[in-house]
């Protein structure tokens, strides 16, 4: 069972779920649990989980690497090159390839079969355990810009015996969409907030457009107004938990400290969002 | 014309916020929300749409059924798995193939390879973005379509298009709305600005990703400052935000606190300068003159 956790806007407490499901449910259930952060711009579910890392390998993608003697420079790559990566002067090939996105199309459709691949590291994937945990994270290098791959990789790893908890990036665009897909369920966390409310929709019409179910979980009750709450009783969008605001959690926060270690009332939150989340999965739709 | 672009690696430390009141006490100046996946600018400044355009972001692979046999080739060739086919119903007859739109990278492999003409490449427009008047000046913004790519495109869309306008009107200033994270959105919202001004807040997650952020504006050699937003949520890590800034000789700009009238703010669509109280409109003043101060060096 894959279960993501995402929200169309930052900050709403997405990693602070999904650390704390993650603990839950091998802490009280003894399930045994895959940890995927697919945040791989800026990942922070290590902080609280806390994992010894085994592994570590780059994440490469292939780029091109032409042989100049073969090449004949006839422009066929620049041509078939989607991203503007490749470029074919009188008596030099350029490539740029922090354009690439590695379709391997220039290497495919190359004339003189001159072009071959290597790979370049984009980013770099780690695996290990926190506690009983099986953890998997990955950072996309500073500069490059495309995370997709990088998260590509991360999922890679997921196996299909365990339940599978995914920590999704801030947004509702490409990065968002590899993290969620193949999800079984994806909880949207968000906030009482004008901004909340308008990001939530947002990344409910992209579940709904992915045909994944899913529900809300309103974090930090109590600080704005009744509008998200309003909008999920109207558009019949399950709300699977909410969690008041408490100055405390923000604090455990800051240091690290998931809002499991305070104990209840916050454990009960926990057994009933994975009850709710359960019983979401096995209906049908 | 100067630029100027508010991030913050980690999403929820309140960039929009604090770039609404810039917009608010800033003069001759044009907005730009670059943050095109989840705009929330607008809930602030409530801009009147004057324009409207269509985001043509790259292309999508579109298969002609008609001509396709079914034979393969495309499946073989795409990388990203956005190929594939379904079996028919009985031994007999044939499947189809099905290209997924959400998937296909727009790479063009497919229709290259394909031995019966049968795919062809078809713009897509995955977005829209507006040309807006505010109270507080003119605002250029964006709605990328929902499960659409292509955000850094659109991101450098709207920033051309706040610059032109900003030229036009003979304005000194473009302020740039950023998205979170370190990728392809955040670069276009970046690359060629004067300064990028860092929102923080006193936790972990958040020093880890300033980090992060921060490498990204010394690899693109940008001149930044940081602001720690909800300083008093934990001292010791705004101390070691302080520290560390230090070290990689990057001026902290500002410290604003915890207040929960930026929450009652928003709620009723207001700027924390238009909502007022407790000392944070001068705080927040004064942190913009500081700024202004530098980007007109």
């Amino acid at each position: 069972m894959i279960i993501s956790i995402a929200s169309g806007k930052g900050g709403t407490g997405k990693t602070t779920v999904a650390t704390n499901l993650a603990l839950f449910l091998s802490g009280e259930k003894s399930q045994d649990v895959r940890f995927l952060d697919c945040d791989v711009e800026e990942p922070n579910a290590h902080i609280f989980l806390k994992p010894q890392i085994e592994k570590s390998r780059s994440v490469s993608l292939p780029i091109p690497d032409v042989d100049q003697k073969r090449c004949t420079f006839c422009g066929e790559c620049a041509r078939v090159c989607a991203y503007n990566a490749i470029v074919v002067l009188k008596k030099e090939v350029l490539t740029f390839p922090e354009l690439c996105h590695g379709c391997g199309g220039c290497s495919l459709l190359c004339p003189e079969n001159a072009i071959s691949e290597k790979k370049r590291g984009i980013g770099v994937l780690e695996e290990g355990k926190a506690g009983l945990i099986k953890f998997v994270q990955a950072r996309l290098n500073i500069g490059e810009p495309m995370a997709t791959p990088v998260i590509r990789a991360v999922k890679k790893t997921i196996r299909g015996d365990v339940i599978t908890i995914i920590d999704v990036p801030p947004g509702t665009s490409c990065p968002v969409i590899e993290s969620i897909s193949r999800s079984d369920f994806c909880l949207l966390v968000t906030e009482p907030t004008p901004f909340g409310l308008h990001d939530l929709k947002l990344a409910v019409e992209l579940l709904e457009k992915l045909e994944i179910k899913h529900g809300v979980l309103i974090n930090r009750a109590g600080i704005g107004d009744d509008k998200v709450r309003d909008y999920c009783e109207k558009e019949g969008v399950p709300i699977m938990a909410q969690i008041p605001y408490d100055r405390e959690i923000s604090v455990l926060y800051s240091r690290g400290i998931p809002m499991w270690s305070i104990g209840e009332p916050y454990r009960e939150v926990f057994r009933q969002l994975w009850e709710l989340i359960e019983s979401q999965v096995n209906v049908d739709r | 014309m100067r630029q100027i672009t508010v991030i913050s690696g980690k999403g929820g430390t309140g960039k929009t916020v604090i770039t609404a009141s810039f917009a608010v006490l800033a003069r001759g100046k044009v907005m730009a929300d670059c943050d095109v996946d989840a705009s929330d600018l607008h809930l602030l400044l409530h801009p009147r749409i004057k324009e409207t355009h269509q985001f043509k972001g790259g292309m999508k692979a579109i298969l002609n059924e008609e001509r396709c046999t079914g034979c393969g080739e495309c499946i073989e060739a795409c990388r990203f798995d956005a190929i594939r086919e379904e079996k028919g119903q009985g031994s007999e007859s044939q499947g189809t193939v099905i290209i997924d739109p959400i998937a296909c990278e727009g790479c063009q492999v497919c229709a290259l390879v394909c031995p019966f003409d049968a795919i062809r490449m078809e713009e897509n427009v995955s977005g829209e973005w507006y040309i807006s008047e505010s109270k507080y000046g003119p605002i250029v913004h964006a709605k990328l379509g929902i499960a659409e790519e292509n955000s850094g495109k659109l991101v450098s869309a709207v920033r051309k298009n706040a610059r032109e306008i900003g030229q036009k009107n003979g304005l000194e200033l473009v302020i740039v709305d950023g998205p979170p994270g370190i990728g392809c959105p955040v670069i276009a919202s970046i690359t060629g600005v004067d300064l990028v001004v860092i929102v923080t807040e006193p936790t972990f997650s958040a020093i880890s990703d300033l980090k992060r952020v921060l490498g990204l504006t010394q690899h693109f050699q940008i001149q930044s400052v940081v602001l720690i937003n909800k300083c008093d949520i934990n001292l010791e890590n705004t101390k070691k935000i302080e520290n560390f800034c230090g070290e990689e000789n990057i001026e902290v700009v500002g410290k604003l606190p915890f207040d929960n009238a930026f929450t009652q703010a928003m709620v009723q669509g207001k700027t924390i300068i238009e909502y007022g109280g407790s000392g944070l409109v001068e705080e927040i003043e004064n942190l913009w003159e500081r700024i202004s101060t530098k980007l007109r060096k």
